[in-house]
């Protein structure tokens, strides 16, 4: 049996159900406790399992980030919520020079079971420092691990798996998606980090996308059916582990690559994606490979603006046909 | 100064402990000259940052802790790691990049860490640990268990927004930490006063409202007797205490810096309140006889030099290795 839930109703009932299994487990940052979280993903929980578990924070994103790597440290499995992603900037260093690091710079004699959920995308109008796609500034950091769950199902099932996981996961959280409803099953399941979801079949091109693109790369898709364009869509729901054997087996098949992201291009997952692909499968290709993203610009405020700037879901389209027009 | 000065140690603390203090300071003085050479024979790559003239505040802190106690230091952290117990041939091993080092070679002098003694840690990006010593501590309180997490820092750390917002953190959730704060009057080659507006360093605690205690860096037993009372406020849940430990570093900042910005006369000044000569006149004091001493050092620095020889005969890492420990 299944039922519908919104994205943030997943993460509420990933980390209840967590906190339910693992008595090491517990939440904390700004605001999570009494309000029940910036965004309502943790309501309920202090009344549920108290402040030892539930815990509010200092606006200190430093201390924040420090106390989930010295917490895993000792063993505990610690899930800290940045409010906005862009946040990650000042406390990058905990992220990327300690959390990443600290098992290859001891020699491996530390677990790092740290969960850092983070606020991630655009689309309301919050301006250039509160809207990033902000996994892809942690794509050259190795030691990490990263999660872009696009529905209420993988919020829940790779929330649960970060959790679990020995080593640090960072999980982005669509902000545009949180009131997004998606079916779970009446226990919803724990989505196994480093496998990409076929979410729509199709044989003339394939076309991969997370979080809020995910969707407007499936409306695409429908549009496209209706002018005879059979689309398949991929969405990694991991960055790391990137699930390279799903969609490259999608790739032999179709030999068309678009991918659609919020972001732009330089240094971001997709361009690590096609490279990727390339490597391996140069000859299989018969267009080259297309990004659908933002502007090389920061995301502008306006609402006109803005919509320019995120790939609607006639741009992406547009993308799908130029590359089957090659 | 008085050349006939000698440390304070209290009555409390036996006499075999505080010659054990004396051992655990000549040993680590003996591992840091060795350093020393070491890097001058290039067998350090990178940089290396020696604690020599600081013992006293790291092995007076370590001892006044559990070994299941917790402890963070700096990249100038040889001393506090041998302070809590990790053996001299590993760390030699570790800064030599051996297979055998503590970290298997993947660290090195700056980044010392033995979890099975409790040193958590070596860190070389300025104010980095402090922060992460709120999670180990606050791990305690969660358990219900009363240990206490040690964290050593320099004076030049102060100036870092992460030792705020640790101070901040660490008191408004009451947490079971001591920041010490080696205070050794320069952050790389600028005087403290250069970079910091206030004399004593020890007045940011009040801004956090934690006790706050400055004192002589270069007595043992005052280090030993101060952090022991705030293991004790920490352990019985009354919050974090920081100390400021006024101290020198006899060598440079690093490598090869002779530490030419350093005043005439200073560094001869220090070296009169040589923490080593301070607590062996306090052991002489007692009724220690000086032979023994005598023959302690020359233990000492033979244990010394036969750890390193051990570690000099190990093999470098497998190439292979590099490749693991980045996931589990
Ligand atoms: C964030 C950061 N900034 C600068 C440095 C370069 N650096 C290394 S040691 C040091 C001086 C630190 O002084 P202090 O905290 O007093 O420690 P000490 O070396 O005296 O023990 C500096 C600036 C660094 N490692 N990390
Ligand atoms: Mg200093």
């Amino acid at each position: 049996m299944s039922r519908t839930i919104t994205y943030r109703e997943a993460v509420v009932e990933a980390l209840a159900d967590a906190m339910e299994e693992d008595e090491t487990v517990f939440l904390f940052g700004e605001d999570v406790a009494e309000a029940g979280g910036p965004f309502k993903l943790s309501e309920g929980l202090l009344e549920r399992f108290g402040p030892r578990r539930v815990r509010d924070t200092p606006i200190s994103e430093q201390a924040i980030v420090g106390t989930a790597i010295g917490a895993s440290l000792s063993g505990l499995r610690p899930v800290a919520e940045i409010m906005f992603a862009d946040f990650a900037a000042v406390c990058f260093d905990g992220i990327v020079n300690e959390l990443a690091k600290y098992r290859y710079m001891t020699g491996g004699q530390v677990d790092v079971p740290a969960t850092i959920r983070l606020g991630n995308g655009a689309g309301a109008g919050f301006a250039a420092q509160h809207s990033q796609s902000v996994e892809n500034w942690f794509l050259n950091v190795p030691g990490l691990k990263i999660a872009v769950p696009g529905t209420p199902a993988d919020a829940y099932g790779l929330l649960r798996a970060a959790i679990r996981d020995p080593d640090p996961v960072l999980v982005f959280e669509h902000k545009h998606l949180f009131n997004h409803k998606g079916e779970v099953a009446d226990t919803p399941e724990v989505v196994e980090l480093g496998r990409a979801e076929v979410v729509r079949a199709g044989s003339d091109v394939t076309l991969v996308a997370t979080q809020l693109m995910r969707h407007r790369a499936l409306e695409a898709a429908e549009l496209l059916a209706g002018e005879g364009v059979s689309v398949e869509v991929i969405d990694p729901r991991t960055l790391v582990p990137l699930d390279l054997e799903t969609i490259g087996a999608s790739l032999d098949r179709t030999n068309r690559l678009v991918i659609a992201q919020e972001c732009s291009h330089d240094g971001s997952w997709g361009a690590t994606l096609v490279s990727r692909l390339m490597a391996d499968r140069f000859e299989m290709l018969d267009a080259p490979p297309l990004i659908v993203g933002g502007d090389e610009t920061p995301i502008p405020y306006a609402g006109g603006l803005e919509e320019l700037w995120i790939p609607s879901v006639e741009r992406i389209a547009d993308g799908v046909r130029r590359t089957l027009a090659f | 100064m008085s050349k006939t000065a000698s440390s304070t140690v209290p009555a409390t603390v036996p006499l075999e402990e505080q010659l054990e203090w004396q051992r655990a300071m000549l040993e680590i003085r003996f591992f840091e000259e060795e350093c020393h050479r070491m890097f001058a024979r290039g067998l350090v790559r990178g940089s290396t940052h020696l604690a020599a003239g600081q013992e006293a505040v790291n092995v007076g802190a370590c001892r006044a802790l559990r070994p299941t106690d917790l402890m963070a230091c700096t990249y100038r952290g040889h001393a506090a790691v041998l302070a809590k117990g990790a053996p001299l041939d590993r760390c030699f091993g570790e800064i030599l990049g051996k297979a055998e080092g503590l970290c298997r070679g993947k660290g090195g002098s700056m980044h010392l860490t033995d979890m099975s003694v409790g040193a958590i840690g070596s860190f070389a990006i300025i104010g980095a640990h402090l922060p992460i010593v709120l999670g180990t501590a606050y791990a305690e309180v969660y358990r219900g268990s009363d240990g206490v997490s040690l964290c050593f820092f320099g004076d030049g750390s102060t100036n870092i927004g992460a030792f705020h917002e640790s101070l901040n953190l660490a008191a408004i959730w009451k947490l079971p930490v001591v920041f010490v704060c080696e205070n050794n009057l320069y952050g790389e080659f600028s005087p403290i006063a250069h970079t910091t507006p206030v004399d004593e360093l020890v007045v940011r605690a009040d801004a956090y409202g934690m006790p706050g205690v400055r004192i002589d860096g270069m007595d043992i037993g005052v280090v030993h007797t101060t952090v022991s009372e705030a293991v004790a406020r920490a352990r019985a849940g009354e919050g974090p205490t920081f100390i400021e430990a006024m101290t020198y570093r006899y060598k440079g900042h690093s490598r090869a810096d002779p530490g030419a910005y350093r005043p005439e006369g200073e560094l001869e000044r220090w070296l009169e309140r040589d923490p080593l000569i301070l607590h062996e006149r306090a052991l002489l004091a007692q009724g220690v006889e000086q032979t023994v001493l005598d023959e302690m050092r020359a233990t000492a620095e033979r244990t010394v030099a036969d750890a390193l020889e051990r570690a000099m005969s190990w093999a470098d890492p497998a190439p292979e290795t590099r490749l693991e420990d980045v996931y589990a």
